[in-house]
Order: structure tokens, then C-alpha cells, then sequence
């Protein structure tokens, strides 16, 4: 039961990191995920039996399922090795992210690239003066085809906040 | 001595000798002859190794063997026995797909060489790690070790397709590995669930448990959906279409083979001994099978890059490939299997012609291309040679497999699904014959020329610019210019595909013809593959007595 609870709370906890932007909450939600499995992987020897799985070492009808815990161990060990890989992407790219704000690209953050956030239109320009909605601040990023696709920086900021 | 008694023995080797081989490979630091040599060499070994298996399970022979050599001890089922080795097993069918997957393997490396994407030191390694992934795979007669092997086939997938990452962004990768953990995962729990429920993960152990106890045939359906998302069957196909366009062309098609299809393998095994090709499910294989086809083409129409309509052309091929599955009956497996094995090579041809366009002049987008039929005869007759027969064109491979598909189809009274066959057959050749008119029909776009030689230049340094600097030197010819000052002076000898890698996609090319012409010995070939799966009873016979 204990176990069926733990993936149940596993399981619901990575969707919903799952669900998020960054690329390294994702992959926590993946970490939980793989223990998820994991543990079911774990329950389908029968768990009553707890005694080491060694001849001689406990009683026959005592003795744990090996073959169980020797699956365990082969995919605790990939999930940990694909873990370190998409954490390893997560930081090493900063261009183009699929499901990130630049600013807040942990590579960013690890280089201390973090500037402030415009707020508001900028003071030098002469758009400030207008006051026109459509003239705020705009920022360029650069999409796949090379083009500049313009965003305008106040939705954004009143969306995160 | 008979063949059929030594090889079983051996059978680990395929795994083992290209996983040692790729680690000396990374071993080998300056030396990039020495890695082209060793890669090639073990491509060579595999496919010689793999000729030598269809030969000898042609006969419906299965080679079984299994790894560690436990004593068996008896289950009591039927006077049975099995043992926990890890059991090895080599049909027509995993043999088949094998020796089709080490062309591709050939093909693919050798347009990687020409492009000089195998210089990286980690290529040939990659490469060699994925071979034996897939040999692993193909060969391995349990769930939990079909894992384990779809993973050292991805781990260095996952190497490849980011090594074009600096050049081309990471999200490609990021979706495909996203994707592929979340399967993985997925895989992991269904073995879970099939190991709570039938207390076995060894397949021919499993023979038939599905048809008997509902708890399997649901857990069989969990790990038959996790497959499926790495076979990129509708509705699960989406990230195929994101990843694999995302990639350098050779990357491209090597993957094309392997993935997809080693997935497709495990669900037609799969189905074949878990379910015993159980009939009361295959309306749903069906229904998925038609979708995906359907789906995939409709999919290609909106693309405007050749490579990313010949993946949506991927998805939807697949759907023709699992109707074998939906239909199980010996002509629908014969056919399907043969379509297999057809697909296989034509799709990485095309792969490999298109890419060898994009390779040298930078784009692979159709509108700014144009006019290659005069200006690249060969590749031109490649693609047409390959684009026909995936389309389903009579002198082609690809017309028996379709042809045979659709009989099948019909024999079953499925009369639905052979119009979905069909009629994405001719939305196929619509979208064959708009990469054609796009590239290689119509006047070639006037920046060509300058375009290709500022990629070359980007990609590869000054050294293809030479005969750039040629044309550029004034000519004081006084009289009436010769041919090859006008070529010059036109432009026309400036940027040309290189031989090397025109020849890897029409080797692929030939090979199809090879198989429409010479149809008979490959279809007798699936016919052996497909009644080995509507006999699974031979498969768990050899592998208990091996």
C-alpha cells in the first residue's frame, strides 16, 4: 500500500513539473518519474518478502525476489546517466529554448548574464514621449529562420509577475 | 560441421565486438584514418555476420543461445524448461532486419565521411555503440533486456543528433531526449506490471500468457504503447517530425532506420508471443494503423524543407508497416515485412540524395532550390529512382510491397483500410512530385551559386573555393572562347555535389531496384519471417532447448 501511495504522489508530483517551462524543472519531473517506475518495478517482486535473496541466508519463503531489485539497479542507473545529459543540454544551450525565457536560462543565471528587466518603455528613446501602447519597448530574438520576432517586453513582464 | 549448431555461440559477439571496437575507436585521439578504418571494418564484419544469418534462418532455422549458461531448471509448464540466462535469439525475421540495418549503417557512414561530419572524434564511436544496441535489440528474447538495449542504442543517438546542436540549436535534442526518457520510462513500467502479473519477463516464457489472463494482455498494452511512441505511430508521432529534420542528413538517415524501425520489430514480436496474435485486439491496431497513415501524408503537405516531408512521409509509412500487425494473417505479415525491409532502405536513400543537395548548397528548403535535374543529373535520377518506389511505382520494390499490402488488406475484407492505402499512396506521389518540381524542375534561383559557396565556406573553410578563384582570374583568350572557359565563365563548374556523396544514396537506390526486380527471393525471405511469428510455438521450442 505504501508503495502504491509513494507512486501515486511520485507520478503527480512529475506531471506536474512537467508542466513547467524550464528545461531543468522538466528534468526533475523526469528524476521523479523514473523513481516512480522504479518503485513499481521494485513492488512487482513481492515486497512482503524483505529477507537478502542469498542461499543460505534466510529462509526460502522469506528470501526477497532478486531478479526484481537486479532490474532496479540496470534502470536506476540509465535514468540516472540520461538524467545527467538533459541536465547537461539544459545548460550548455541558451540560444534557442524550446520552452524558456532567456532571462531565465540557468545558463544565464550561472554566468551572472542577468540584466535587469526593462520596465516600462526606455528613457532614451523618443517612443517614451508618445505613450502609445504599441510603442513600448520591443525586443528581438532570433528564431530558426534568422528572422526577428518582436515581442513587446510589458506583456511579459505583467505575465510573469 | 553444421553452421546452425556453431553460430548460436557467436551470437553475443554482435553485440560485444562493436562495443569494444567503438570504445578503441574513442581511444583513438589523432588518428582519424585509423577510426574510419575501424568503423567501416565493423560495419563490414556486421553485415557479412548478418548474410551469413538470413542464409542460414532461411529455412526457418532459429538460432537460440543463451548468455551465462545457467543450467535450466524446470518451470513445469508443458515439460518445459527455462533458466534466468539472458536468452539470445535469431530468426529470418531479426536477421532480415539486421542485415537491412547494416547498409543503412554502411550508407550512412560513408555520407558522414564525405561530409566530414565523421571527423569528430565521438562519430565512429557513436556509430559503432548504436550498431550494437540495434543487433541487441533485434536479437534479445526478453522484455527487460529489450530495454536495456533500446537504450544503448538511444544513449548514443542522443550523442549524434547533438553534435549538430552548435550549428543548428539544441531544442531538436532536448525534444528528443524529453521523449524518448518519457517512453523509457513508460517501457519501465509496463515490464513492472508484465513481470507482477505473468512472473516472467522472458518472452518466450510469455508465449500465449496474454490471451489467457487479462492482467498481462494490459500490461502487454503498456509496454506495446511505450514502444509504439518510439515507433512515432499517431497519435504519439509528433516529436519525430521536431527531432529528426533538427539533425545533419547522414544523422538523419541512419536514424530513419534504426529507431522507428527496431521499435516496429519489438511490437511485431511482442504481438506475435505475448498476444499470440490475439484477434480481439486488432481492430484497435487497425484503427491506429489507418490514422497514422493518413495522418503522416496530411502532415507533409504544409512543409516547405525536403527533409521534414520526408519525415512526415516517415510517420506515415509506418502505418503501412504495422498493418501487418492489425491484419496477422501470412500474406498481411509477408507483405508488411517486406514493405519493412523496402521502407528501410528507400527512405535513407532519399535521405541521402536530398541531403547530398542540402549538404553542398546550404538549404534544403524547395523555394530556394531549383533546377538541379540539369545541373545534378545523378542525384536527380536517384531521387526519381527512390521517390517512385516510395510511392508504390511498378518497376521499384516499392510497388510489390504496396501491391501485396493491399491484397492483404483486401483478402481480409478490410475494405477501408485498403482505401486509406490507397489514396495516401497518391497524396505520397502529390508530395514526391512537389520536391521534384521545386528541386529539381524549373530555372535554378539566381543567388544559388553565391549562396552554396558562402555556406561551403562557412561549413568547410577556404578550400572549396578554388575553383571559385579560377573563374575569378582574368581570361585573355583572344578568339572564340573554348567549352571550358564558357562552363567557367557561366559559373556552371563552380559548385558541384561531390561524387562521394551522390554515391552512398544511389547505392541505396540500386538496392531497390535490386529488390523489385529480384522480388521474389526477398519476399520468399518475409514469407519464412512472417510464418515464424504466426508459429511463435518453434521460437519458445528453440529457445527452451537451446
Amino acid at each position: 500500500m505504501s508503495i502504491a501511495v509513494a507512486v501515486g504522489l511520485l507520478t503527480a508530483a512529475a506531471v506536474y513539473l512537467f508542466m513547467q517551462r524550464g528545461m531543468v524543472r522538466i528534468v526533475l519531473g523526469f528524476i521523479l518519474a523514473s523513481h516512480a517506475a522504479n518503485l513499481m518495478l521494485f513492488a512487482a517482486g513481492n515486497v512482503a518478502y524483505r529477507e537478502v535473496p542469498y542461499i543460505g541466508g534466510a529462509a526460502l519463503e522469506e528470501q526477497a525476489d532478486p531478479l526484481p531489485q537486479a532490474f532496479v539497479l540496470t534502470a536506476i542507473v540509465i535514468a540516472f546517466a540520461i538524467t545527467m545529459y538533459m541536465v547537461t543540454l539544459a545548460i550548455t544551450t541558451t540560444t534557442d529554448d524550446d520552452t524558456e525565457n532567456e532571462e531565465e536560462s540557468p545558463a544565464k543565471v550561472l554566468y551572472g548574464e542577468r540584466r535587469p528587466r526593462p520596465v516600462g518603455p526606455p528613457a532614451d528613446a523618443g517612443v517614451a514621449e508618445t505613450g502609445d501602447l504599441d510603442d513600448v519597448a520591443v525586443k528581438g530574438i532570433s528564431t530558426d529562420s534568422g528572422e526577428i520576432a518582436v515581442e513587446s517586453s510589458e506583456d511579459e513582464t505583467g505575465e510573469r509577475k | 560441421m553444421n553452421l546452425a549448431e556453431i553460430l548460436p555461440p557467436l551470437l553475443p559477439l554482435l553485440v560485444g565486438v562493436p562495443l569494444l571496437l567503438g570504445a578503441a575507436g574513442a581511444a583513438v585521439r589523432k588518428n582519424k584514418l585509423a577510426r574510419h578504418i575501424i568503423s567501416m571494418g565493423t560495419l563490414l564484419a556486421i553485415f557479412a555476420f548478418s548474410v551469413l544469418l538470413v542464409v542460414v534462418t532461411s529455412d526457418g532455422t532459429i538460432l537460440a543461445h543463451r548468455v551465462g549458461g545457467w543450467t535450466p531448471v524446470d518451470v513445469g509448464s508443458e515439460g518445459q524448461t527455462f533458466e534466468i540466462a539472458i536468452p539470445f535469439v535469431v530468426d529470418a525475421l531479426s536477421a532480415l532486419v539486421l542485415m537491412i540495418i547494416s547498409i543503412l549503417g554502411i550508407a550512412s557512414v560513408m555520407f558522414a565521411m564525405a561530409t566530414h561530419e565523421a571527423r569528430a572524434r565521438f562519430f565512429h564511436p557513436f556509430v559503432l555503440v548504436l550498431m550494437a544496441g540495434v543487433a541487441g535489440a533485434l536479437m534479445t528474447g526478453d522484455i527487460f533486456n529489450l530495454f536495456v538495449f533500446i537504450e544503448v542504442m538511444l544513449l548514443p543517438s542522443y550523442g549524434l543528433i547533438a553534435m549538430m546542436g552548435a550549428k543548428l540549436g539544441a531544442h531538436g535534442a532536448r525534444i528528443y531526449v524529453s521523449v524518448n526518457l518519457m517512453a523509457s520510462t513508460l517501457l519501465l513500467v509496463g515490464i513492472a506490471l508484465v513481470y507482477a502479473t505473468a512472473g516472467t519477463v522472458n518472452l518466450a516464457e510469455l508465449h500465449g500468457a496474454a490471451l489467457d489472463d487479462p492482467a498481462v494482455a494490459i500490461a502487454g498494452g503498456v509496454v506495446l504503447t511505450a514502444i509504439s511512441v518510439k515507433a512515432a505511430v499517431v497519435p504519439v508521432h509528433g516529436w519525430l517530425t521536431r527531432t529528426y529534420p533538427m539533425t545533419s542528413p547522414a544523422v538523419t538517415a541512419l536514424f530513419s532506420g534504426i529507431h522507428t524501425k527496431v521499435a516496429i520489430y519489438a511490437i511485431y514480436r511482442i504481438y506475435s508471443l505475448l498476444f499470440d496474435g490475439d484477434e480481439r485486439f486488432l481492430w484497435v491496431a487497425l484503427i491506429v494503423v489507418s490514422a497514422t497513415m493518413l495522418i503522416g501524408v496530411l502532415g507533409a503537405i504544409g512543409e516547405k524543407t525536403t527533409r521534414s516531408i520526408l519525415v512526415f512521409h516517415m510517420i506515415s509509412q509506418i502505418g503501412y508497416i504495422l498493418i501487418g500487425v492489425g491484419l496477422f494473417t501470412t500474406l498481411g505479415l509477408t507483405a508488411a515485412i517486406f514493405y519493412l525491409l523496402h521502407h528501410m532502405i528507400v527512405k535513407a536513400s532519399l535521405f541521402l540524395s536530398t541531403g547530398a543537395i542540402e549538404e553542398t548548397y546550404g538549404t534544403g528548403e524547395i523555394e530556394k532550390l531549383g533546377g538541379m535535374l540539369r545541373r545534378e543529373p545523378l542525384i536527380a535520377i536517384t531521387f526519381m529512382a527512390a521517390a517512385l518506389s516510395l510511392a508504390g511505382l511498378p518497376p521499384f520494390s516499392g510497388f510489390v510491397a504496396k501491391f501485396s499490402i493491399i491484397r492483404a488488406t483486401l483478402e481480409e475484407t478490410h475494405y477501408w483500410v485498403a482505401a486509406v492505402a490507397v489514396i495516401v499512396s497518391v497524396f505520397t506521389l502529390l508530395s514526391m512530385l512537389k520536391i521534384w518540381t521545386g528541386v529539381f524542375m524549373g530555372d535554378e534561383p539566381k543567388d544559388l551559386q553565391e549562396r552554396a559557396l558562402t555556406y561551403q565556406e562557412r561549413m568547410h573553410g577556404k578550400r572549396y573555393l578554388r575553383v571559385e578563384a579560377q573563374a575569378e582570374t582574368p581570361t585573355l583568350t583572344v578568339g572564340p572562347p573554348t567549352s571550358t572557359t564558357l562552363a567557367v565563365l557561366s559559373g556552371e563548374q563552380e559548385v558541384k555535389v561531390p561524387a562521394k556523396l551522390i554515391i552512398p544514396g544511389a547505392l541505396l537506390a540500386a538496392v531497390t531496384i535490386f529488390f523489385g526486380v529480384g522480388a521474389e527471393v526477398l519476399m520468399s525471405l518475409s514469407a519464412t519471417a512472417a510464418e515464424g511469428l504466426l508459429n511463435p510455438e518453434i521460437y519458445v521450442e528453440a529457445v527452451s532447448g537451446a
